[in-house]
Parts: C-alpha cells; structure tokens; sequence
C-alpha cells in the first residue's frame, strides 16, 4: 500500500501513466493531501490489513506544496522507525521516497523495486489473522 | 443505509482493453450500499455526463463514484454533474483506474487490471461513505493591493491594478523607486535609453490617485489570508517631511560631507543627504543617517538651514503603518553575486576590474563619467577592454548552478556601446557558450560580432592581473586550441544575478516557498507562473530568478491582471478542505498550532458568565487554512480533523484494502 501526497507523487504516477510506462501490478495507492498528513496509525493499520509492505512518498525536501509538510513527516518518520521495531515489523517492509510531478521513470524503478524486496521477504504473517481474530473477540 | 453508484468508464479502449469494465461493474454492484452501477465508453463526454445526472436523480444517489481517469483530470467536471443533479459536490469521488490502472499494466488478458480497478474502486466506496457534504468557504475580499518593490515589475503591476480602479499600496525599500533598470544605460535588444523609458512609468506611479508610493519602507509584518491580509510597513525615517519638501535640492548643496554612492556602485560620491540619482521618485532626499554627524554627534545641521520650507527634521522617528489588502504582488527583483568572490579575476584588487553593472554606469549618459567610458583607477579612455561571462553562473562550485540568462545579452550590448563611445578600441569577450534565444536578440549578439567587431573567444579566463598600468588576461581559446593572454585597460565581469540579501526572511514572513538559491516559488512553472502556493500573493519579474525587462514587465502586468481578477467578487469562494477541531476533546497542547505551515491555528479562550477564562481551545483559521492536514497528525489527542480527509475516510479506504 502506498501513501502518496497529491501534488508530488500523485501527479508523477499520474505521468507514468500519461507515457504509458510499465510496472508491478501490487501496489494500491491512496491519495492524501500532503505527506504531513500521514498519521503513523496509518501505516499499522496497513499491515493489520493485509499488506506486505507499506511505501510514503511524495515531494522533495523543499518542494512540499505546503511549504514545509513534508519535513514534519520526516522528524515524525525518525521517531517512527522505533515504533515500527517495537510492534514487530520488519523496516524492510517500509519505504520513504520522494518523487515529484515529474520523476516518473523514478516513480516507476520505486514501485518495481519495492515490490521485488517486499517479494523477496514473503508474504508478511506475523499480522495475519489479526483482523479475524479481533472480529472473532467482539463478537465473543 | 447509503445509496452509492458507480460508474466505470472504458474511456475508448484506453481503459477498457486491459481491464474488464463491465466485471468492475458488476463486483462492486454486490457491495452494501451500492444499488445502481453501469459502464460506459466515456463518462466525461456530454451523453455520459447526463447518464450520471439522471441516475442520480432516477436512484436518489447519495454518493457517485467515477471509476475513469485522473481526478487531476475530471474530478470537477464529474463534481459539477452531480452539483446540477443536486447532490453535493463532495459527495462525489474519483477512482483513478486509468493513469494509475490501466495505462500501467499492459496484461491483455485484462487479468490484472480488473482485478487492481475492484480493489481502488472498493476502497473509494469505503471512502465515499464516510464522506460528509461540504461547502465551499465564503471570504469577502478587501478591494486593494499591496505591491512589495518598485522596479520595472512592481512599477508595472501598480500601474496596470490602478488602471483597473483599485487602490494600490506600493512599497519600496529604497529612498526612490526604479529598481535596477535605473542604473542601465541602454537597453537590449532595440538599444533606447533604460531611464528614457523608465521615467515616465516611475512619474506615471507617483501622480495616480490610485497609488500610494511607501518609500524607505519595508514589510514588517504579514497577517490574514487572501482577501483579507493585514499588513504593517514601516516607514524608516527619511529626517525630511515628504509633504512639505519642494525637491530644490539646496540641502545636498550644502551638505559638507560625501561616502560613497551604492547607487553608482561606488564608482563615484555623493552627499550624506541625498537622492539616489537626479531623476528619483519621489524627489525627496534622504539623510544616511549613520552617517549624518549632526544625528550621530549634533554637529553640522548645514541642511536644515538651506532648507527653505524648513523641512528637515533631525529627531524624526520610523513609523510603523498598518494597512489592510486584499493582494499582494512581490516584486522585490535581484542583486548581483558579489565579485569579490571571485579572486582570480582580480575583483576588488584590481581598480580596473569592474562588473557589467559598473559599466552601465560608466556608459549612463546620467553616470559618473557623463557617459564617456572612463576607467576608475586613473580616468584614461581604455583602448581595449576585456568582457568575461559567466562570472559566478553556471559554476556550482564557486557560483550557482543557473544560467543567469540575460549576461550574454547585455555584454553583447556593452561592446557596440564600447564601441560606438570608443572610437578604434577593441572589445574582447571570453565566453561559455552564447544564449540568445528571444525575439531579435541571435541578430543583435551577430551584430555586436560582425557590425561592431567585438572579438569573441570561447573559453574559460584562467587568471587576471596588473602589469604596468594594464590589466593581462590569460585564458584558453578552446576553438582554436590554443592560450591566450590579452593585454588590456579595463576587464569587465557579468557577474551572476543572484537572489535579494533577506530574500528568505521576506519569504517566511509572507509564507511563501523559495528554491536553493532563494528565488520564489511559483505555484507552477509553467502553468501558473506568477501565483504562489499561498493564495493571494503573486510574484513579479527577477525575485523568481533572472530574466529580462520584457519579461519582467509581461510577469508585472500577469500579476496584476490576477488581482485584478480576484477583486472582481465581492467574495470568493474556496475549496472547504480545511481542519475542524473537535472542542470536546481539544486539551490545547497546541502541537497543531505549532505544526501548522500557515499558522492558521489559533488560540480561542472559553470563558464562563462572569468572563472569567475557564480553558483553552485550538481554532482553525478556516480562512487561512491550506488544507495540508500536518496538524491532523501531530494531534496526539485526535482532536482535530480534515475535512475530505477524515481519519473515518482514510481508515475505512485502508480497511477496504
Ligand atoms: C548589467 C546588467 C545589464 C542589464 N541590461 C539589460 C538590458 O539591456 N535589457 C533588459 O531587458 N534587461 C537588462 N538587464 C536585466 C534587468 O535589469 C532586469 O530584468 C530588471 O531590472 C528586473 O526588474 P525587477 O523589477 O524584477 O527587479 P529590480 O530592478 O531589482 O527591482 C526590485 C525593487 O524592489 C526593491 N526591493 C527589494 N527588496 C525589497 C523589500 N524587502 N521591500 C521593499 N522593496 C524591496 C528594490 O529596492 C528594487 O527597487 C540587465 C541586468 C544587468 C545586471
Ligand atoms: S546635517 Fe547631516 S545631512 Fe544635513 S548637511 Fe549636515 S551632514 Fe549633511
Ligand atoms: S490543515 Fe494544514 S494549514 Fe490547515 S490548520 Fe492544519 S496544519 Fe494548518
Ligand atoms: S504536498 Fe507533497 S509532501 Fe507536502
């Protein structure tokens, strides 16, 4: 699952697109405003949904369309890599990128890339099940 | 229980050959709360459009969802459609199986796009749901402009706004108004004289009714939002009353004292009291008070007893002015790299090395020299003179990594004015490569070569020294291969245009974005050059990076006409993403207040029946808020919300997953 600002990222998969570009089927992207809006929440919730990996991109250092949103998602990012260790996920299975409006040959590499390790690392388990069981419990 | 529909669009085949639109169709019509879905070749033409309006009405729909392209694409477009079927507007979402489906994943058997295109079009239903209807925010706009500088740009955008029938505040840091087009002598490409064409915009700019010319002012302080900016100006203390100062001049004839003259870029002297140059607007002087020994030790005063009207106030004080604007245009254009950067070219060192802004000067029939090109160290009519270009441009190293664009330009220039002044001397020229795109200006860099016999030599300078009242160039002439060392009386160096010194801190106080070399933003390149991302403020001319007089004055009047624009309505309407706090909840710990970009967050005292304050709450500024959502993720209490991009929203998306 991908977490994607809409004004960087989101318009360079959109150009990846427009020049009919090629790249791995897995990813499912959902569209926020900006990469600042990104509640670390999010990407748990990812997992206990069912994705092997999660990706946040969107605009380069200095390029956010919010002057500076994306700077808060990267301090919020540090503090972020302990959680993830914390809860049990690999950080293998987590990428941080930026991609502009325009990069998307860099967009299309990502997505390939990411995919291929994520691949590599197989299926993500040791959230499986979580959702069924929680489901299971409310309704004992 | 919603009523949602859903439209998949084929878009021709360009959806429709890699995924199964019909299929799509037909998964989502099992999902709860959709009860009418189809497919159709192309939702956005106008059979499809009215499909979507129909079906909304026939179904009574409470949500539609647009499977096709881009919501960068249509997502007004389908928004406007279920408007006029009276659904509201929000209550209608895009799923991009197109750019981000379809268009990407070329498996004919149409296996993988349809399988992708169920799965984004579920998580939109998921969404959608959760969607609540909005309404675009209302603002009144306050009819007047503020323009920061007052160069050619700013000159241009205060002209053409108040040629519109609205009033413009016009703010200019500088004791007169002109910028660096009054130092130019003649301009490129058609050669008339800069301030020929220039003073009668700056007189122009000073008798409109419609102008308010802010002189020796600076912006302090910006706040609000478009429509409705708050802005204080201070007024630095020019020790002469403005209102009553004739412009005789008897002051700086009496003035005992000289310092150098930043105007000329020291090549000469002037007054302690003084206008930049003889044609100022307005032809008030200015005394340099650090300077002045009657204001540091109370000694002199010769001024004040020239001056007829009695005008001259040695205890005046700054004053802080505040106005309210609806716009604001900025203006505040370039300086030059500073040469002294660059030692191997003897700048600073070396009296005959000047810069390409100096040889304006010298050239300016109004300039120190009368017009006559003289060199500064003993005044002799130099026989040769070398140009170097690309002094601090295009070098990263030392410089900056751009082009500075209108170098090639006016050194091209410099030589035909040398040459025409100089009767028999020889101008030299090392240079990179030659950019000359613009209209009549490849013609006019084959003129100064072929007509006026300015001795081009592509290569880089290598050293510059002094040898005997001269000035030796050594460098390479890589056309011919060979080194090169001229022998000459004056050096010339186009120095890179860089950005304003506190261009930054202008930046923040504004809220706008500025790139590495702190040249403003604009909110798109190409399609949107002279707005910002922060609504209502627009740029004009060099502050966004080098460019020409005709572009500068174009990006002036761009500017303009987007005001213009703007104070059209009495109220202006705007997209209603915005954040929402939740005031049961709110603890103010004021993380969003300090996480927000735009500082739209303020403090909102609740105080019980006997005014005595009982908490604090985080409001949103709904005026100023961009919609960026920082503040939603910095809440550790989850007080505060997006609108369009609720928690609810983005967690029932990732739930659909
Ligand atoms: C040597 C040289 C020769 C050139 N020759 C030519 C030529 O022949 N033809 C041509 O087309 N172009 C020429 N140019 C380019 C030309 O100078 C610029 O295109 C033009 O002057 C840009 O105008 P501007 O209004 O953007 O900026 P500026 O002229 O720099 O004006 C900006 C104004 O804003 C004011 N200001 C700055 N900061 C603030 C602030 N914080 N608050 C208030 N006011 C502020 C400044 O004092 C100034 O008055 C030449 C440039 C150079 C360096
Ligand atoms: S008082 Fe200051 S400005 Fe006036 S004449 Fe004396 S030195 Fe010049
Ligand atoms: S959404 Fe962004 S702009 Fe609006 S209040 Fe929150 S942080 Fe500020
Ligand atoms: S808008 Fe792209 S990261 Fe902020």
């Amino acid at each position: 699952m991908a977490f994607v600002c809409n004004w960087c990222t989101y318009a360079g998969a959109d150009l990846a697109g427009t020049s009919r570009m090629e790249y791995r089927p897995n990813v499912r992207i959902i569209k926020l405003p900006c990469t600042g809006r990104i509640d670390p929440l999010f990407i748990i919730k990812a997992f206990e949904n069912g994705a092997d990996g999660v990706l946040v991109s969107g605009c380069h250092p200095g390029d956010c369309h919010y002057t500076t949103g994306n700077y808060h998602a990267r301090r919020r990012w540090i503090g972020f890599k302990n959680l993830m260790e914390f809860v049990g996920i690999d950080m293998r299975r987590l990428h941080f990128s930026w991609v502009s409006a325009s990069e998307a040959i860099k967009w299309v590499d990502l997505i390939n890339n990411v995919t291929d390790e994520i691949k590599r690392l197989g299926p993500f388990m040791e959230y499986k099940g979580l959702k069924e069981n929680r489901a299971e419990q409310r309704k004992g | 229980m919603p009523r949602i529909g859903v439209f998949v669009c084929q878009c021709g085949n360009n959806i429709a050959s890699t995924v199964d639109t019909k299929k799509v169709a037909g998964e989502m019509s099992k999902l709860p709360g959709v009860v009418f879905t189809c497919d159709y070749k192309f939702m956005c033409s106008s059979p499809g459009q009215e499909m979507l309006k129909q079906a909304i009405k026939e179904n009574k729909l409470d949500g539609v969802i647009v499977s096709a392209c881009s919501p960068h694409m249509h997502e007004k477009t389908f928004r406007k459609a279920s408007e006029a079927a009276g659904l509201n507007p929000y209550q209608c979402e895009i799923t991009n199986i197109r750019e981000q489906c379809s268009w990407v994943h070329h498996d004919k058997t149409r296996a993988t796009g349809t399988v992708k295109s169920i799965d984004l079009t579920r998580m939109t239903i998921e969404r959608l749901k959760r969607n609540k209807p909005l309404k675009k925010i209302k603002i009144p706009v306050r009819k007047k402009a503020l323009v920061i500088g007052g160069g050619i740009a700013g000159i241009q955008a205060a002209l053409d706004i108040a040629e519109g029938g609205r009033d413009v505040i016009l703010v200019e840091k500088e004791p007169s108004i002109g910028g660096n087009m009054a130092r130019l002598s003649e301009t490129f490409p058609t050669m008339d004289c800069s301030q020929c064409i220039l003073t009668p915009k700056m007189v122009e700019a000073e008798l409109n009714e419609r102008i308010t010319l802010y002189t020796y002012s600076e912006v302090e302080k910006v706040d609000g939002y478009i429509g409705n900016f708050t802005v204080q100006i201070r007024r630095k203390s020019k020790y002469v009353d403005e209102d009553r100062c004739t412009g005789c001049g008897e002051c700086i004839e009496k003035c005992p004292f000289k310092v150098e003259s930043q105007f000329e870029l020291n090549l000469t002297k002037r007054k302690v009291i003084y206008t930049p140059f003889p044609q100022s607007v307005p032809n008030v002087p200015v005394i340099d008070a650090p300077n002045c020994p009657k204001i540091q030790k109370d000694k002199c005063g010769a001024c004040a007893i020239a001056c007829g009207p009695k005008c001259i106030d040695f205890k005046m004080q700054d004053k802080i002015v505040t106005e309210e604007v609806g716009a604001i245009v900025v203006a505040t254009g370039y300086q030059l790299m500073p040469n002294e950067r660059f030692g191997e070219y003897g700048y600073g060192r070396i009296k005959d090395v000047i810069s390409g802004m100096q040889f304006e000067r010298l050239a300016s029939s109004s300039g120190p020299t009368g017009g006559e090109i003289r060199r500064p160290s003993d005044g002799k009519v130099p026989q040769s003179v070398v140009f170097i270009q690309c002094v601090g441009s295009r070098d990263e190293k030392k410089g900056v990594s751009y082009c500075s664009k209108v170098c090639c330009m006016y050194t091209a220039k410099h030589t035909m004015l040398y040459s025409h002044k100089v009767h028999g001397g020889q101008a030299y020229v090392f240079y990179m490569d030659i950019r000359s795109g613009g209209k009549r200006y490849e013609e006019f860099v084959r003129k100064a070569i072929e007509h006026d016999n300015a001795m081009y030599l592509r290569g880089r300078v290598s050293r510059v020294y002094e040898k005997d009242g001269r000035v030796v160039v050594q460098g390479a002439d890589t056309l011919s291969g060979s080194q090169v060392e001229i022998e000459a009386d004056m050096v010339v160096l186009a120095t890179a245009i860089v950005s304003r010194e506190g261009a930054d801190t202008l930046a923040q106080r504004l809220g706008i974005g500025y790139d590495k070399d702190k040249f403003y933003n604009e909110y798109h390149p190409k399609l949107r050059p002279v707005e910002t991302v922060t609504a209502g403020i627009f740029l004009a001319g060099t502050c966004m990076g080098p460019m020409d007089i005709p572009e500068s004055v174009a990006q002036g009047s761009a500017a303009a006409s987007k005001v213009l624009a703007l104070f059209s309505a009495d109220e202006m309407a705007r997209e209603p993403i915005t954040s929402v706090v939740n005031r049961a909840t709110c603890n103010a710990c004021w993380d969003c207040l300090t996480a927000c970009p735009y500082s739209a967050i303020e403090r909102e005292s609740v105080k019980d029946r006997q005014g005595n304050i009982v908490r604090w709450l985080a409001k949103v500024n709904e005026g100023v808020c961009q919609g960026c959502g920082v503040c939603v993720a910095a809440c550790r209490s989850k007080s505060i919300d997006l609108r369009g991009y609720t928690d609810e929203q983005v967690y029932a998306a990732i739930n659909a997953f």
